[in-house]
């Protein structure tokens, strides 16, 4: 059982670099990202020796998950904004799927990819995700946790947890946490404000002290970047031997016992309506409103 | 010591939400089915008085922690209030709202608990003496029910499942859990809550009509043209006549982040499905929307389901929906606009 006093040791070291204005020097953003299948396929659950798995899962097109797509093109236009900065993408997925991601991925951002070799199905456990995924960025060499921003997608497109940056966070001892961001605007010294989605379409505004922090972002407001080969032929100077000497990472299901894992039948009767002018639609669709 | 302990937290007025009232009436169908007893911790400003409200709901004991660093959604201050009732209840099965506050927290307080978490469950049984907890994956795709044989574990409930509890009001009596915040751990200030003003606010949770807005209503019509500004007023409209709440396809608001002129009320927090949120209302209605898998997620909670769709082949008119109208949706909205008055 974990003490209540989880303040990093070297806390105070870093409270004085950020009144040293260390985020002059550049942020260290490291993104937390991998594959899901494309959501225009259709999953069908089975189940395998290690517990449940997709049907024909290897073979599913992948797509970056995109609430993680969202944080890495975040990051991006952060680092552009804070010179000297630089952007991780650090990813837990099958070599050979991530290789295909990268062919896409790497032409959109600029970044230095950190990839793990291990599964990136969505029945995996979030506490071993999460270990794993904090064990590698604790290993990114010349790490500098007073310029650290963690980032991620608020919830993955596939175990939909939204539980896994806060606890990268904790194993990292970053107390300063942000989900479901939508907005972070750095100021000068270091700081920064967030914008985090809560109930009822509105937002909780924070500003935070500066780096360390992790944020988990929602939508973000930036579009998809279009390809740019040149960002991608630098991208690969890296994706290539990242990929060749990625880690096996033995994650599973962990503690969880699954009983059932089903698609529930969900077909209805659909009535449609057609040749009706719009007047006796709109009619309709009154009287159901009311009733 | 009880079996379950439920955590809550106040609102900014010092109440509890209705999703908090739901997970109370979940606690007690579970603890009735577990045969055990459950405490209740409250963080927030006036917790205590707020316990006071639920005292009448069976728990065996009431914990608080309402110390002015909470008074506030604060991921580093709730985070060691909530670890601090946890341990302090030492309960087995930890049950929470999935509020946007306790799904920012509680992995964090799992974590420092040395607890198991699962989050968005949307059922709870027990068979056999174990507690089995339901929840999807993919996304609202694949429905799973499973457990966990590690203890402590935290469950964060989804809102919807349960009515909300209603019951007497008393005396809590509840304990003070003491918890000291250092400074490291109020580096983040709250700022406040920033919100659409109530005539432009189109996400309305507990609208009984969900209105989803598709792609199609900023193509060019049948005449040739665009037409942005009249589906403007009709969606808006509508909206107000009927009190819906806005949900849109993820290519509309795509749409408006590439720069084309679209809907401007419309983004990316109004957005459903795959990507988006899968809102809970007892009737949704889509205009304009093509999509099949994606677009099921983001119905996968409305009951009653209508659609009006230029294409009577979409994926979206076989088998989502009760209704399809093939129509054009300009032509309709307007008239359901003037029944409505």
């Amino acid at each position: 059982m974990c003490s209540l006093a989880l303040v990093p040791a070297d806390y105070t070291q870093m409270k004085i670099n950020q009144m040293e204005n260390k985020t002059m020097e550049g942020l260290q953003i490291v993104v937390c990202g991998t594959l899901v299948p494309d959501p225009l396929q259709t999953l069908e659950p089975v189940t395998t020796p290690t517990g449940p798995g997709l049907k024909n899962e290897t073979m599913l097109p992948s797509v970056l998950d995109p609430w993680a797509a969202h944080s890495l093109y975040e990051a991006a236009n952060l680092a552009k904004k804070v010179p000297g900065s630089k952007v991780y993408l650090v990813s837990l997925g099958p070599k050979a799927k991530l290789q295909q991601l990268m062919m896409t991925v790497a032409q959109k951002v600029p970044f230095e990819l950190v990839a793990i070799d291990g599964t990136a199905g969505g029945f995996t456990d979030a506490m071993e995700v999460a270990k794993t995924l904090a064990t590698a960025i604790e290993a990114i060499p010349g790490l500098d946790k007073t310029r650290l921003l963690v980032f991620g997608g608020c919830a993955s497109a596939s175990r939909d947890a939204g539980v896994t940056m806060q606890l990268i966070g904790e194993q990292l001892g970053i107390t300063d946490q942000f989900v479901g961001v939508d907005e972070i605007s750095m100021s000068d010294d270091g700081s920064f404000s967030v914008l985090e989605r809560i109930e009822g379409g509105q937002y909780l505004a924070s500003t935070c002290a500066g780096a360390p922090a992790v944020l988990a972002w929602a939508t973000g407001s930036l579009p998809e970047p279009p390809n740019n080969p040149q960002v991608g032929m630098a991208n690969m100077r890296f994706v290539m031997p990242a990929l060749q000497k990625a880690q096996p990472a033995a994650v599973g299901v962990g503690g969880i016992n699954f009983e059932k894992s089903e698609v529930p039948a969900q077909k209805r009767a659909t009535r449609i309506v057609k040749d009706v002018s719009a007047d006796v639609i709109a009619a309709e669709i009154v009287e159901w409103i009311k009733g | 010591m009880a079996d379950i302990l439920l955590v809550l937290h106040t609102g900014s007025d010092g109440s509890f939400s209705k999703g908090a009232l739901e997970s109370i009436a979940t606690t007690v169908d579970l603890s009735s089915k577990l045969g055990g007893s459950f405490a209740v911790g409250v963080i927030g400003a006036g917790a205590g008085a707020a316990a006071d409200t639920i005292a009448g709901c069976g728990a065996e004991k009431f914990y608080v922690v309402e110390d002015e660093a909470v008074a506030a959604p604060r991921y580093s201050s709730d985070v060691k209030a909530a670890t601090a009732l946890i341990q302090k209840a030492g309960a087995q099965i930890v049950l929470a709202p999935g509020s946007s506050r306790f799904a920012r927290c509680m992995p964090g307080a799992a974590y420092r608990a040395g607890a198991q978490i699962d989050t968005h469950i949307v059922a709870l049984a027990v068979e056999a003496g174990v507690l089995k907890a339901q929840r999807w994956y993919y996304r609202q795709r694949i429905l799973t029910t499973l457990s966990r044989a590690a203890r402590p574990w935290v469950l964060l409930i989804e809102g919807g499942i349960q009515p909300a509890w209603q019951g007497a009001a008393g005396v809590a009596d509840a304990e003070s859990v003491a918890v000291e915040f250092t400074d490291a751990e109020l580096r983040t200030t709250i700022k406040g809550i920033e919100s659409p003003a109530t005539d432009a606010q189109t996400i309305r949770p507990d609208a009984a009509l969900l209105f989803v807005a598709g792609a199609g209503w900023t193509k060019k019509q049948a005449d040739g043209a665009y037409h942005i500004r009249d589906a403007s007023n009709l969606i808006q409209g509508f909206l107000k006549k009927a009190g819906a709440s806005l949900g849109s396809s993820k290519s509309l608001v795509d749409l408006q982040s590439d720069g084309q002129e679209t809907l401007s009320f419309m983004s990316h927090m109004n957005q459903v499905g795959q990507t988006g949120t899968t809102p809970r209302h007892a009737k949704g209605l889509s205009t304009c929307c093509h999509g099949e898998e994606p677009h099921a997620v983001g119905w996968r909670f409305i009951n009653e389901r209508r659609a009006i769709n230029m294409d009577a082949n979409c994926g979206w008119a076989q088998g989502k929906a009760d209704v399809v109208y093939i129509a054009n949706a300009f032509e309709v909205i307007a008239k359901v606009n003037e029944l409505l008055g």
